[in-house]
């Protein structure tokens, strides 16, 4: 290297990097972020099969069923428009009860059935899920005690 | 061209705060209004919390005279907070129903014991269920419900000495 | 009084720093030296103060007076006393207490110890390094007063998330604070330097201590934080990608940078102005960690209180900070002259080679934990970026990475011969190209990069030690040694990423007491549920023994906690460590067939990520000896060379 201008050498390789970076990113980003969905945007327009999603609502009253295996769930989540028919095979996460949010991350199967591969419910006050807010139900969770502080 | 890409990190990082000034500012909702304001109270029927006080029902809520209804928790640290305006407005005739959400009797029992009992009829809400069936998403919160079991206003966090007033206000005008 | 008394405390540090800032920037424009004599004692007394202030809000929590608001919401009577200890850092109010307080003893440290730096540039430091502490003491005094009182008093508090109730987590938030006021040092050194225009080997040489310790308290919060959520969340994983996590490992990839390339600067007197600007994004890193972890602007696991207000005041004080510094960057940078010069294959060659991979990389997890936002900002859409990305693009450039660092040190400084780093590197590589052979051949259905990485990790660990080979070994020296360990270290934590990744295997059941449950050569004996009560929770724990082979029984207790404060409930799993590796068993709920859902993992050599997290955390600390001795030994030569005169 001829090292009559190293440090403009450097500066163009750390912005090359750098540009690098950014379309590797944009290019990775591409197939591995997964949308999030509500019941009734899946009802509108349906993901592929096998594509990543992120599935959030609230488990409807009544729709949790184990199997005969003791450890798949299958439950129904709705966003008080549209439902949709959740497998889940796993350890329940800790206060997962009907009527509670949840996200779910995993993908749609041939069926039209969403095969979750982790679950997130959390029944606390001090937690919501930010995709959950806004969404048409009657029962969100958040933290009311913050707001005398 | 040297100088002029010394500039860059903080292009970069005025574009980055740019973003983030704008996730900030969105409108987070994290005060979520029930969807049952202007509704009929659902039906429901809650055991007693306390052996000293009855059991709660949307039956209860529909005597022809408006009353409030106030969600708390023994472990909820704003409910101590408002427990004085609640004995003021009870003083003031107003008849006050509670839902004590996910507790146990022994700590509503002790809580009352220690912050007063402004209540009328305590309802066990051991899962939150008839919470959220409410639309209520946290503790404190208080409905003023009118003769008719309809739902009229939604006090979100606890009752300052300021919302006293508007409460009794809103009553009076639900009557 | 002793909240009033601690307030009164953290007052009077506010002025002092306000006091040291105008000291040195009304000095550093008069030249006025008395000014210059004056800042030191200004800052040590700072540090008083403000860990005073500190000291007094660990007595209220210790003392729980439920009088004091933040006791209240964070702490109650009933606690153990390690936790109401531990409480006191466990929330906002007093993590920013914690970071100032860290801040202010850090500049009476520099005051009292720092000898061989300008004394222009030693001013404007701790002038920059008030400017700092500025911030966070209005952000308190204003907003976040730890020590408001409550009226009126409630009997009992509100207590700890139980999730943050395990001794580990207790002392997490200290180590990453630890780590990222030293960042906030290097901060200021580099703008102290970039206002005097002195930027040279001294000023990396004062510089390097703090970079080293930021960096070697990053390493273990990174560690331990992972070791965390692996037991603490019972999903198996060591590592989710999560925000909160990516927030603490930004800050470590700039400080790994930062440390390789102020070792160019301190002895090759290079990269002058990438390292200003290192310094800078390092400590840029963790503010912007805090800020992601505290404003609640991403959605994370990990659930702490969050507060908007609190995000546009970190964010208010990101812009002032970092925005200034870029500027006085972009102002100043022009006029300090260019380092030395050095030959593309050679030691400088290669740090350049790493910091540019591990800028890289920053740069792809911070894009990826921000586009989410950024794609809310724009179109309205939620998305969620996890593992997959991460994996994918980080992957192969932290392979290469290591790869780089295996070669790096066999470099000669200035300039090298390629066919002698042949030469040098022949035995690690024969290594790597052995084990990919081997692990090809015995094994089936690894993936690309983890057989990569076990193939690779066999020629990093190998070549990590080259650099001692035909040395005297006594007369090496210490930081040698740190270097040596701390890639060593690397080594062995890719071994155990691999491993947990190819060989991990699972069972997931629904078992009654009485079953059998086997995973690899691991025999599971389901024998009974029983309640249990701790101080302050209840729990159903399964009994069950293990047994891999023939071998001893061990006693296995996964448990399901029911906290009675915050009516929460937690999975304790219950880990089993062998040699190699770890069974790990979570006990989920039972159905109303008397059966439950059992979880096990047998996890080979998993140990390793996380034993190697100390090594390179351990070689930090021997860097950090070495140099400390070789500058005090250096300074106490040149005294005595002074004297003789």
């Amino acid at each position: 290297m001829k090292a009559k201008h190293q440090r403009l050498t450097l500066v163009l390789l750390a912005l090359v990097a750098l540009i690098g970076a950014g379309l590797l990113a944009a290019y990775a980003l591409q197939d591995q972020a997964s949308y999030f969905y509500t019941p009734s945007d899946i009802a509108e327009r349906k993901p592929e099969a096998g594509v990543a999603i992120r599935l959030g609502g609230m488990v409807e009253e009544g729709s949790i069923q184990r199997s005969v295996d003791g450890v798949t769930v299958q439950f129904i989540v709705q966003d008080g428009t549209a439902q949709q028919l959740v497998t889940y095979t796993g350890i329940t996460p800790d206060l997962f009860v009907e009527g509670s949010g949840v996200v779910a991350d995993g993908r749609l199967d041939a069926n039209g059935m969403f095969v979750a591969e982790t679950l997130l419910a959390k029944h606390d006050e001090n937690y919501i899920p930010r995709e959950l807010e806004g969404i048409d139900m009657t029962a969100g969770k958040h933290k009311t005690e913050t707001l005398v502080q | 061209m040297n100088r002029w890409l010394l500039w860059v990190p903080l292009v970069l990082f005025g574009l980055f705060f740019a973003a983030v000034a704008v996730g900030l500012m969105m409108p987070k909702d994290n005060i979520i209004e029930s969807k049952m304001v202007g509704k009929p109270m659902p039906e429901f029927a809650l055991p007693s919390a306390i052996e000293q006080r009855p059991a709660l029902s949307s039956a209860d809520l529909k005597r022809g005279k408006p009353t409030l209804l106030n969600i708390f928790a023994s472990w909820c640290v704003p409910c101590i907070a408002e427990a004085p305006q609640l004995l003021e407005l009870q003083r003031a005739g107003v008849e006050i129903n509670a839902i004590a959400s996910r507790d146990t009797p022994q700590d509503v029992a002790n809580f009352l014991n220690r912050w007063g009992n402004p209540y009328t009829r305590i309802g066990a809400d051991t899962t939150s269920k008839v919470q959220l069936e409410l639309g209520s998403s946290g503790v404190p919160e208080t409905f003023v419900v009118d003769g008719n079991g309809i739902i009229v206003h939604q006090h979100i966090g606890d009752i300052r000495q300021e919302d006293v007033a508007r409460l009794l206000e809103l009553l009076k005008d639900a009557e | 009084m002793i909240a009033e008394t601690g307030l009164i405390a953290l007052w009077l540090a506010a002025a002092l720093a306000l006091l040291q800032f105008a000291l040195g920037a009304i000095g550093l424009r008069a030249e006025r030296n008395d000014y210059f004599a004056a800042i030191r004692p200004v800052a040590v007394a700072q540090g008083l103060f403000v860990s005073l202030s500190f000291v007094l809000l660990i007595w209220l929590f210790l003392r729980s007076d439920m009088s004091v608001r933040l006791v209240v919401m964070n702490s109650a009577s009933v606690k153990p006393l390690l936790y109401k200890f531990a409480g006191t850092w466990g929330n906002h109010e007093g993590s920013m207490l914690l970071w100032v307080t860290v801040m202010g003893l850090a500049g009476a440290f520099i005051a009292l110890f720092e000898r061989s730096l300008k004394r222009q540039t030693l001013v404007a430091t701790l002038a920059a390094q008030a400017f700092i502490s500025l911030g966070f003491y209005a952000f308190l005094l204003v907003s976040s007063n730890p020590f408001e009182r409550m009226f009126p008093v409630p009997a009992e508090g509100q207590g700890l998330n139980p999730l943050l109730q395990d001794p580990g987590l207790a002392f997490h938030p200290p180590t990453l604070y630890f780590g990222y006021v030293g960042l906030s040092v290097a901060f200021s050194f580099a703008v102290g330097a970039m206002i005097t225009r002195d930027v040279g080997a001294a000023f990396a040489k004062a510089m390097r201590p703090w970079v080293l310790g930021a960096w070697i308290f990053l390493t273990l919060g990174i560690t331990a934080g992972s070791y965390w959520a692996y037991y603490e969340l019972g999903w198996g994983g060591w590592w989710f990608w999560d925000p909160v996590e990516n927030a603490s490992l930004m800050p470590w990839l700039a400080a790994t940078a930062l440390l390789h390339s102020v070792t160019v600067l301190a002895t090759r007197d290079g990269l002058r102005a990438w390292t200003l600007m290192l310094a800078v994004v390092a400590f840029s890193m963790s503010m912007i960690g805090t800020f992601l972890v505290r404003s609640g602007i991403l959605t994370s696991v990990h659930a702490f209180a969050v507060d908007p207000e609190r995000g546009s005041f970190i964010l208010a004080l990101l812009a002032i900070y970092i925005g200034g510094a870029m500027a006085l960057f972009a102002l100043r940078v022009g006029t300090v002259k260019e380092g030395s010069r050095f030959e593309l294959v050679s030691r400088e060659g290669a740090l350049v080679a790493n910091n540019l991979l591990l800028s890289v990389i920053l740069a792809l997890v911070f894009i990826g934990t921000l586009y989410p936002l950024l794609v809310e900002a724009v179109t309205g859409e939620k998305l969620s970026v996890g593992p997959p990305y991460f994996n994918l693009a980080t992957g192969p450039l932290a392979l290469l990475l290591a790869a780089v660092m295996a070669a790096g040190p066999l470099l000669r400084w200035r300039r090298d011969n390629p066919k002698a780093l042949l030469n040098r590197i022949s035995i690690p590589v024969l290594a790597t190209a052995a084990a990919l052979f081997a692990l090809a051949l015995f094994t089936t259905g690894m993936s690309i990069l983890s057989l990569l990485g076990l193939a690779l990790a066999a020629g990093v660990g190998i070549a990590s030690f080259a650099p001692l080979w035909k040395r005297n070994l006594r007369r090496t020296p210490i930081h040698t040694y740190g270097m040596v360990i701390a890639h060593f270290g690397i080594a062995v934590a890719l071994v155990g990423m691999a491993s947990e990744s190819s060989f991990t295997e699972e069972r997931l059941v629904a078992a009654k007491p009485g079953d059998e449950i086997t995973v690899n050569k691991w025999k599971l004996e389901f024998e009974a549920i029983e309640p249990l009560a701790g101080p302050n929770w209840t729990a159903l724990e399964g009994r069950m023994t293990a047994q891999y082979g023939d071998g001893v029984l061990h006693e296995i207790k996964p448990q399901n906690r029911m906290f009675a404060a915050a009516q929460t409930q937690t999975s304790e799993a219950a880990l089993l460590t062998r040699w190699n590796g770890q069974l790990y068993v979570v006990l989920g709920d039972g159905d109303s067939e008397g059966r439950w859902q059992v979880r096990v993992w047998w996890k080979p050599f998993v140990t390793l990520i996380w034993y190697g997290g100390i090594l390179v955390a351990l070689g930090g600390l021997l860097a950090m000896v070495g140099r400390l001795r070789r500058g005090y030994k250096q300074r106490k030569q040149r005294e005595f060379a002074e004297a003789m005169l």
